[in-house]
């Protein structure tokens, strides 16, 4: 036994003893991991967010989070001598006077925008490939909370500055919180002490931004990685993987140095963003004052859909009674959002519902074996790159030499078509490349060798697809629709006729598909 | 549905094909090295590092060929830090790739539903326990203990109560007063009516005494924009008309959508432009919402010149400036 060996030995020895950790990280370090480059989406979510908490914590040494009026002093000869709150100084002294503090800034920053890009990423690949489906639902529900709080927390985060870019997007929210009926004004005011923009809101963010949301992330994303852990990675469809396995590398060391190594590499390509690509210089902006602002102001890009939505939104106000109802903001801002996370939070369980499908699924769906949810996904996609294109409306003007009113005609009018279509298109899609598997099946591929046959025909040579090829691409179960009788069995109609009607309706849109390769249009290819 | 007979049956794992690494001992030795030689990059970089945070001046520019002048200080600190950081990843994910074992792993995946004894013993448990704290019996407590629970709920909404104080007429109100005077911002200094050329744009504020600060929610409902146009421009009614003076016409600068200030005036066709949400008004019709978003035009400012000739308020703002809210009388 070597000098080393026997240390970790008595290291082990002595946790062991006290923990009874040993057959517990046996069995945990063989477990066993599946690979697909989309399961790095996830990953990339995690690290930034490691990412996030280092830099946020080197910020903060030197964050002055107050909007008490201060002479800034600093190196940066532009704004020597103006006016601006402590917040402000302060960003400025660790962008231009701590070594590695703008580089900080920048890690930081980009971290949010790689962490956002990422949770959607992981989103869509959960979405697309059916990995929300029993027994994954509380998950999926988890990770649209951490969406959720991941926009919230990126706000508040590039609120914090008080520069004149980030003091519009509070002045928005204020706006949206004052536009609430009955209880708005009283909101706005208890939220920012008073009159916007006052002096409390900085300071109280900041204590939201760095401690309040951090502990609520940390704890949902500690329950979704357990319950990833415990109920096991989905896998692919493919040779030798089934509901009831899981095939790939174990833990220790394969998946470790990967998943480790990983990090480091999330982290460089970080590092080397913010080195070579600047994002909110904010010394260029100058103080937040509300009676300025700059041209071509922009959110970050996650909260760009909701500004295009609220930018492409009719004037439309009720004033009755003496009171005013803002649907201008109430729509775009509040209730269309409310809609979308409520509809994607609750779709694992509607799903179910019309397909009457109530088994465990770990076996992934490839998109187009379930061409209705594809394109669901795909019409809401839609959907927010509308409202996205539509949040940077004027920076396409003055890119494209548009005019803001044909763009703004353009989305509002794109809004409602352009889903539909997507919806349409997809599906389609979907069920053409069902056609194309079965045809590869059926023929095999293509060989590109012509051949003359004796009377003259021409035909082109077409090779057997392997047996692991054909596997994949039938392997999957293809579901009837639902039937489900409008009148019980004396006759009478059930009730809940309508609600009966629309589940058997999306029933029967989810069940539309190409039949796979059966049997007996194996036998009758042999005949041939 | 899964009983059905597959057409085409599962072939089962693909057999494990050996890296080069695994069968030749060079292969092996050279993976070693290039796993050897990327930690040395990620160390090099690592000096980099250190030597832009030591060495190079904070204010040191150089040109980089497609960025341009780039700080030294600030690239150095970001190169080395991405270089060392990513050669790390690379390194390890390199010894996995090549070194490590590569043979797939089948484990296997229980059911998560409980047995049914086990789930049984459970209803049992809960039924046994809750019966033991007499939870369906007692209804006095169980009532009391609910209503206890909510009125504690009040607790900490009651303890927010101080975040700040009630909206009152605050939102409603501004600084202008009949009389107060129009000053530039930045500046303060009073404006007469000849400092403004025809199509010319200022923002102003109401003067305030001599060494007093101004607050920024001040500024905030009280910024107004002066543009002077033609008198002929106009297309007002006669009582809008008679709120500007002699071709100069104030209205808020704060947006009647959503509080941005409209600073974006376009002299060819005389819109003013809210840069938030694109909100446009048209300024020779009293600021008539002419596209975008906002729902009503931005309150007009009555002015009126002093008898030194300087710009003044005739009269404060006659509605709410700023976005909507509940208790807005619109009428």
């Amino acid at each position: 036994m070597t000098k080393a060996e026997k240390t970790l030995g008595s290291v082990a020895n002595y946790v062991d003893e006290r923990t009874g950790a040993a057959a517990w990280m046996k069995k945990n370090l063989t477990k066993v991991f599946p690979d697909h480059w989309s399961f790095m989406l996830g990953e990339v979510c995690l690290y930034s967010f490691v990412i996030l908490l280092l830099s946020g914590t080197f910020l903060t040494f030197w964050f002055d989070p107050s909007q008490r009026e201060v002479t800034y002093e600093g190196t940066y000869a532009p704004l020597q001598g103006l006016k601006m709150s402590a917040a402000y100084a302060s960003t400025l002294h660790i962008s231009f006077e701590v070594r590695g503090g703008l580089l900080m800034r920048q890690i930081h920053h980009w971290a949010a925008i790689i962490f956002m890009a990422a949770i959607v990423g992981h989103l869509l690949r959960v979405f697309f490939t059916g990995a929300f489906r029993k027994p994954r639902e509380f998950n999926w529900i988890l990770g649209v909370g951490l969406l959720t709080l991941g926009i919230v927390e990126g706000f508040l985060g590039y609120s914090l500055p008080d520069d004149l870019l980030s003091g519009t997007g509070i002045r928005i929210a204020e706006a949206i919180i004052q536009a609430l009926p009955v209880v708005g004004s009283y909101l706005a005011f208890f939220a920012f002490g008073g009159a916007f923009p006052g002096e409390s809101f900085i300071p109280r963010i900041f204590t939201v931004h760095v401690l309040l949301l951090p502990g609520a992330f940390l704890a949902l994303i500690t329950i979704h990685l357990m319950l990833v852990w415990y109920q096991k990675h989905t896998q692919f469809p493919g040779p030798g993987r089934t509901e009831k396995n899981v095939v790939g590398y174990p833990l220790m060391p394969t998946y470790m140095a990967k998943a480790g190594g990983f990090f480091f590499i999330v982290f460089g390509v970080i590092a080397f963003l913010s080195a070579v690509a600047s994002i909110n210089p904010i010394w260029l902006y100058g103080p937040y004052t509300p009676g300025q602002i700059s041209a071509g102001s922009q959110p970050d890009w996650y909260m760009g859909w909701l500004d295009g939505l609220v930018r492409m939104a009719p004037p439309l106000e009720t004033h009755a009674f003496g009171h005013t109802i803002s649907w201008n903001i109430l729509i775009p801002g509040l209730i269309v959002p409310g809609i979308l996370f409520t509809g994607m939070a609750l779709y694992p369980f509607i799903e179910s519902w019309f397909t009457g499908d109530k088994r465990e699924h770990h076996l992934l769906d490839r998109p187009r074996n379930a061409p209705n949810r594809t394109a669901l996904g795909v019409m809401s996609l839609t959907f927010m790159m509308v409202s996205l294109i539509n949040g940077g409306n004027d920076i396409i003007a003055t890119h494209f030499s548009m005019t803001i009113n044909q763009i703004m005609w353009g989305t509002r009018i794109g809004i409602f078509v352009l889903p539909p279509l997507a919806f349409i298109i997809t599906k389609r899609l979907c069920l053409s490349l069902q056609r194309a598997d079965r045809d590869l099946v059926l023929h095999g591929t293509e060989t590109g060798r012509l051949l003359r046959l004796a009377h003259g025909e021409f035909v082109e040579v077409h090779a057997p697809i392997s047996a692991e090829k054909a596997w994949t691409l039938t392997s999957h179960e293809q579901l009837p629709a639902l039937e489900l009788s409008e009148t019980d069995s004396r006759g009478v109609r059930r009730p809940g006729g309508i609600k009966n009607k629309l589940r058997l309706r999306l029933s029967k849109a989810h069940a539309v598909a190409v039949p796979k390769v059966s049997a007996d249009d194996l036998k009758e290819i042999e005949h041939h | 549905m899964s009983n059905e007979i597959e057409a085409i049956q599962d072939p089962g794992l693909p057999a494990h094909v050996h890296r080069e690494a695994d069968v030749d001992p060079i292969a092996e030795k050279r993976a070693e090295r290039q796993v050897a030689i990327l930690f040395a990059i990620s160390a090099l970089g690592t000096l980099l590092l250190i030597y832009s945070y030591v060495f190079v001046p904070q204010d040191l520019f150089i040109f980089v060929p497609v960025m341009g002048d780039q700080n030294a200080h600030q690239l150095g600190l970001g190169l080395g830090m991405a270089i060392s950081l990513f050669f790390i990843g690379m390194g390890a994910i390199q010894w996995a790739r090549t070194l490590m074992p590569d043979t797939e792993v089948v484990a296997h995946r229980h059911e998560f539903r409980s047995p049914e004894n086990e789930r049984e013993d459970f209803v049992k448990t809960v039924k046994e326990r809750a019966g033991t704290a007499g939870l369906g019996r007692r209804s006095l407590i169980k009532k009391s203990l609910g209503a206890a629970l909510g009125l504690s709920a009040l607790t900490p909404l009651l303890l927010l109560r101080d975040l700040g104080p009630v909206p009152s007429k605050e939102l409603e109100k501004t600084s202008w007063k009949s009389g107060t005077r129009l000053v530039t911002d930045p500046g303060n200094r009073p404006i007469l009516a000849s400092d403004l050329e025809v199509g010319a744009v200022a923002q102003v504020l109401p003067a305030i005494a001599e060494g007093t600060e101004r607050a920024l929610s001040d500024i905030g409902k009280d910024a107004v924009l002066l543009i002077r146009l033609r008198p002929s421009d106009f297309q007002l009614t006669p009582e809008k008309f008679a709120m500007t003076h002699d071709g100069i016409i104030a209205f808020s600068k704060i947006c009647s959508h959503m509080g941005c200030a409209v600073a974006l005036y376009e002299q060819q066709t005389k819109h003013l432009l809210c840069p938030c949400h694109q909100s446009t008004f048209d300024v020779t019709r009293g600021a008539k919402v002419i596209f975008g978003p906002a729902a009503r035009p931005l309150p007009q400012l009555d002015i009126t010149i002093d008898s030194e000739g300087y710009l003044i308020a005739r009269a404060p703002f006659s509605e709410p400036v700023g976005p909507s809210f509940w208790e807005r009388n619109s009428q």
